[in-house]
């Protein structure tokens, strides 16, 4: 079945059918991921630019291996040493971009709404591989099917996300996924990394780290942005560690059984101590595969291709 | 075309300055109100006799607030470019803003100004002077030998002045000119480089937000220094319920304040950059619901004084790219006329404080001549038909700038005819017999 070429700008616009209808196609994509001969031809003939105006190495290299994956033929762009630093607007680098008729372009940029304005310019696919402090939502999703694929379902689960919610498209992402996948969402940071208006998201808020992770069955710990950040929003790192950082001491807070993701890269011994980053609930590895696969399922059905088309 | 005498028939003199509202005929000779009469009055032969039917007949709308940007811009707009689009908004006169490049603050840019604006030959220019050499808020212009050019209030709009004992000796000094220092309230340190109003819409959008309370601070602190000087203090486009608050407060207490909000203002919130729509980035940023209630309550009772545009033209350059390099602002002289009257029809203020709103209350404000149809007075006339029906279309501006948030806007309400010094300037062509 042919599906329509579709942008993934967000999650916020996103319905629960179609989150969990990536997901599905994502575990799919796991199993073409674990193969030994890991080259399906779904999207054979088709080009896929990755169009980064961040540096970015997690990401990059995940939509790269998903896109050659599935045979399509992946041209890595970055902003350093380009056209943009030359002073090049992005519309017009867009639509250079656009004239080389890719399928898809796969679109980070500092600014948030920056992929919205690519997509309202061109006419191939636009994924957004995060946006300023706007979304991630390949982050997102990614995370919702590590959390599924332990869990089975997301539905009455609590998850706290922990750190600097205001300047995180992580949280702003997941915040929209794990609702409508139906799990409670807690939201923790010191009120410096608490936006005004966060109450709009419908989660709990709290600035105790204790209080946000008791009960929860798993803990999201975001990573401290000191390139974005440009104002004094915690005195020092010791002290952010002290009350935002989850130790191993601090593991006692958390259910038994409840997992520690981190969307990485991880400051080690400020979010998580490295006891905590690579112990046994830790599912952060997990996340990165799990990343390649939700990617393959992304420009599968931005390139308007079903999952069964890997099954050729 | 400039016959000895014009008469407007058949409309409705609405006039907020003398307190007339019904059925008149105005007649105009030489350039001045030479007669309000009855409806039925007779008019002496050998005039041009315009029929106003259905119409209002107003004082030449003023605008406090107005970016020309010549010179140094003219790709955004010319001072001619600028005044087409006043007089088909319906303004006869706007005060010209001086951040240009170079910054207006010294006399002979004054002239140049005038100069320009009298060769237009279109609505009156009033220009302003910068507060601060070069607009960069640390050593006085000068005030005196721009206002004996021309000048008419100072201000470093577009920056707010940071150091408030340079604001301080501003207000003290501009005294012995008896001139108003307008405001850009922002505190740079709380807007902290954000691009639009900090709350629910902001924290969605993952755009770095600005609090309201940076504007509310800086009004807060002119007004003591107001009240210390005893300086007049004119509030550019207020934005915030604090401000609001605070400039009523003022007035009670009898200082010299003043204060605009403006159509962008009072019709949008910051919903309107939901979808990261450059066109409605500004500064003050729109800002949410229970802001611009109380910026309606402030047009409604009296504590603000003007509905200024802040007619801001850019180009795509500035304009069509990510939201937080957009530069600020939109076109607003030809919109201000149909998002007044809106008011009107939804009941926030009647037709004669809409009048007194865009006309008599700006010069009120910074003792300007015009806002009144008194006889004698010069005829400086807007002519509006409120029940003109019509759609924003910004190529169709007469202005440069294409940036408008109410592109498509299905509006109600023009001016259909306007005089300067009974000089029919825009329109009037159809109804003429």
């Amino acid at each position: 079945m042919a599906h329509p070429r579709q942008h993934l700008l967000g999650i916020e616009s996103l319905a629960r059918q179609e989150i969990e209808s990536i997901l599905d196609s994502a575990t799919s994509m796991k199993e073409v991921l674990r193969r030994d001969i890991k080259k399906v031809p779904a999207l054979r003939g088709k080009t896929v630019i990755n169009c980064f105006f961040e540096s970015s190495t997690r990401t990059r290299s995940s939509f790269e291996i998903a896109a050659k994956i599935l045979s399509a033929d992946a041209v890595n762009w970055s902003s350093s040493g380009s056209s943009t630093s030359k002073g090049e607007t992005l519309i017009d680098t867009a639509k250079n971009l656009e004239a080389m008729r890719p399928d898809i372009i796969v679109i980070r940029h500092g600014a948030s709404g920056a992929p919205n304005l690519v997509a309202s310019r061109v006419g191939c696919a636009v994924v957004n591989a995060g946006d300023g402090a706007h979304e991630h939502p390949s982050q997102a999703l990614l995370d919702a099917f590590t959390l599924r694929e332990r869990w089975g379902s997301l539905e009455g689960r609590t998850v706290a996300i922990v750190g600097d919610i205001r300047h995180s498209r992580v949280a702003r992402s997941n915040v929209y996924c794990l609702q409508r996948l139906g799990a409670k969402v807690r939201l923790c940071g010191p009120p410096t990394m608490l936006p005004l208006g966060v109450e709009a998201l419908g989660c709990e808020v709290t600035s105790d780290l204790r209080t946000a992770v008791g009960g929860a069955d798993a803990v999201m710990m975001l990573r401290i942005q000191t390139e974005r950040i440009s104002e004094s929003l915690f005195p020092t790192g010791r002290e952010y560690s002290r009350y935002y950082g989850l130790s191993r001491a601090k593991l006692d807070w958390l259910k038994e059984d409840a997992l520690v993701l981190h969307p990485g890269p991880i400051n080690r011994g400020v979010e998580l101590e490295p006891e905590v980053a690579d112990g046994d609930r830790s599912v952060i590895l997990d996340q990165v595969e799990n990343g390649v696969a939700v990617r393959m399922a992304i420009l599968l059905r931005a390139a308007g291709a079903g999952p069964e088309a890997t099954s050729a | 075309m400039r016959p000895e005498m014009i008469v407007l028939q058949n409309g409705r003199v609405l006039d907020p300055a003398t307190g007339v509202d019904g059925a008149r005929t105005v007649r105009i000779e030489n350039g001045r109100i030479a007669a309000i009469d009855d409806p039925g009055a007779r008019q002496p032969a050998g005039a041009q006799v315009l029929d106003c039917a259905g119409r209002w007949i107003v004082p030449g709308l003023v605008d406090l607030h107005v970016h020309l940007r010549e010179p140094g811009e003219e790709y955004k707009e010319t001072i001619l470019s600028g005044l087409r689009s006043a007089v088909a908004g319906g303004f006869t006169a706007v005060v010209s803003m001086p951040n240009t490049k170079p910054v207006i603050d010294n006399a002979h840019l004054v002239r140049f100004v005038l100069d320009k604006a009298k060769e237009a030959g279109l609505a009156k220019v009033y220009p302003s002077g910068a507060t601060t050499k070069g607009q960069k808020g640390e050593a006085l212009a000068e005030y005196g030998d721009m206002k004996s050019a021309g000048a008419v209030m100072m201000t470093d709009d577009g920056h707010p002045v940071m150091n408030p004992g340079i604001m301080r000796r501003a207000l003290e000094y501009a005294k012995a000119f008896d001139l108003p220092i307008m405001v850009h309230e922002e505190d740079l340190n709380l807007a902290a480089g954000g691009c639009m109003h900090e709350g629910t819409v902001s924290m969605r959008l993952g755009l770095k937000g600005f609090p309201a309370a940076a504007e509310d601070v800086m009004v807060l602190r002119d007004i003591e220094l107001a009240s210390l000087t005893g300086g007049r203090l004119h509030i550019g486009h207020l934005s915030t319920a604090g401000a609001v608050r605070a400039v009523r407060e003022a007035k009670r207490r009898g200082l010299r304040v003043t204060a605009e909000a403006t159509p962008h203002h009072f019709t949008l919130t910051d919903e309107a950059v939901a979808t990261y729509d450059t066109n409605a980035k500004m500064c003050p940023p729109l800002r949410s619901q229970e802001h611009v209630d109380a910026v309606l309550e402030g047009l409604a009772d009296g504590t603000i004084d003007a509905i200024a545009t802040d007619h801001a033209p850019h180009s795509s350059v500035e304009k069509d790219v990510e939201f937080e390099r957009a530069s600020n602002g939109i076109v607003g002289l030809e919109t201000a006329v149909p998002l007044t009257l809106a008011l009107v029809r939804r009941g926030v203020i009647g037709e004669k404080r809409a009048i007194e709103l865009l006309s008599t209350g700006p010069c009120r404000a910074f003792g300007l001549p015009g806002g009144t149809l008194a006889v004698g007075a010069a005829a400086d006339v807007t002519v509006i038909d409120p029940a003109a029906e019509w759609t924003v279309e910004p190529a169709s501006f007469e202005s440069k700038g294409r940036n408008s948030p109410f592109g498509g806007w299905k509006v109600q309400g023009r001016a259909v005819l306007v005089m300067v010094d009974g000089r029919i300037v825009h329109g009037g062509e159809q109804r003429s017999r």
